[in-house]
């Protein structure tokens, strides 16, 4: 491992806010698209019993 | 045979198949992302070149990846379902693009981010970006062409026409970087050539795109199980048992 502290590691030699940016994008989409799935499923499950 | 795999081309025996399946799949994405975030920070060195810059292609080359795959996979199942007229082929294609479209924008994105430090540039109109800037507009058409058209077999097939025709970029995509002079640099894996990348880097790559894989699955799936409940109430469906009535039965 080649980091010496947690504020090295935040760091990234200079490039943090270029690598956490791009992993945390990744990580809100990726969270934001379950959700809006999921909310998906519910939403039409429950307009399909209202119907039936 | 023990299974009868006919009985699951039904959507209303797929949508509890398919709920089955989300848990496991969910449940390797978030392992393999996990073993891969650990590799990717913690055991892969410090570029000598692009210092930790370089560490956004863990993110960024499973995303771009994702983003051709997907489109393959999604043009496959709109090419089946135009071939047999076979309506979950089509759901499948529906259900795929908006995941597609999503890695697409991360890879523009994360691509960015790394362009940004490593070039000076954020953005610059390259062969590879432009062919994947393509690329997210063709998945966004195909999503507002089936949500223009009412009539669900005609958006069917429209669809999945644009699909297969828009499949040429991705060849022209992945082989750009060689096909042109590009400021995007080369291939990161290669089959023929021995890995420019120390070997725990390749390790931390292929594990995230695999998690990237096992997420598309969950995702896909567990929309895909919207869409048949969806169109479920479409009156194309005609007199067709409902989920409902399908799983009290069981």
């Amino acid at each position: 491992m080649q980091w010496g502290s947690l504020t090295e590691f935040w760091a990234m030699g200079g490039y943090g806010l270029y690598v956490w940016t791009s992993f945390g994008a990744t990580a809100l989409c990726m969270m934001w698209e379950v959700l809006a799935v999921w909310r998906r499923h519910a939403s039409a499950s429950a307009e399909s019993r209202d119907v039936a | 045979m023990g299974i009868n795999w006919f009985k699951y081309s039904s959507p209303q025996a797929f949508h509890p198949l398919a709920g089955k399946m989300i848990p496991w799949f969910s449940a390797a994405a978030l392992a393999l992302l996990g073993v891969g975030l650990y590799i990717g920070f913690f055991v892969a060195p410090t570029d000598f070149q692009q210092g930790d810059a370089y560490r956004i292609i863990f993110v960024h080359v499973p995303a771009a990846w994702m983003s051709m795959f997907l489109y393959v996979i999604m043009a496959a199942w709109a090419g089946i379902g135009l071939g047999l007229q076979a309506r979950p082929s089509f759901m499948m294609a529906q259900a795929i693009a908006p995941t597609g479209a999503l890695f697409t924008f991360l890879a523009l994105l994360t691509g960015a981010m790394w362009g940004k430090p490593t070039w000076g540039a954020w953005w610059v109109w390259d062969a590879r970006l432009t062919s994947e800037l393509i690329l997210l507009f063709q998945y966004l058409g195909i999503i507002l062409l089936r949500a223009a058209i009412e009539d669900l077999r005609r958006a069917d097939r429209a669809s999945a026409v644009l699909a297969l025709v828009g499949v040429v970029n991705v060849p022209i995509i992945y082989f750009s970087v060689r096909w042109w002079n590009t400021l995007h640099q080369g291939a990161s894996v290669s089959m023929t050539a021995s890995p420019k990348m120390a070997a725990t880097m390749v390790t931390a790559m292929l594990v995230m795109t695999l998690g990237f894989w096992m997420y598309s699955f969950a995702v896909t799936l567990a929309r895909v199980r919207c869409v048949i409940v969806e169109r479920e109430r479409q009156p194309s469906w005609g007199k067709n048992a409902s989920i409902h009535e399908v799983a009290e039965a069981r």
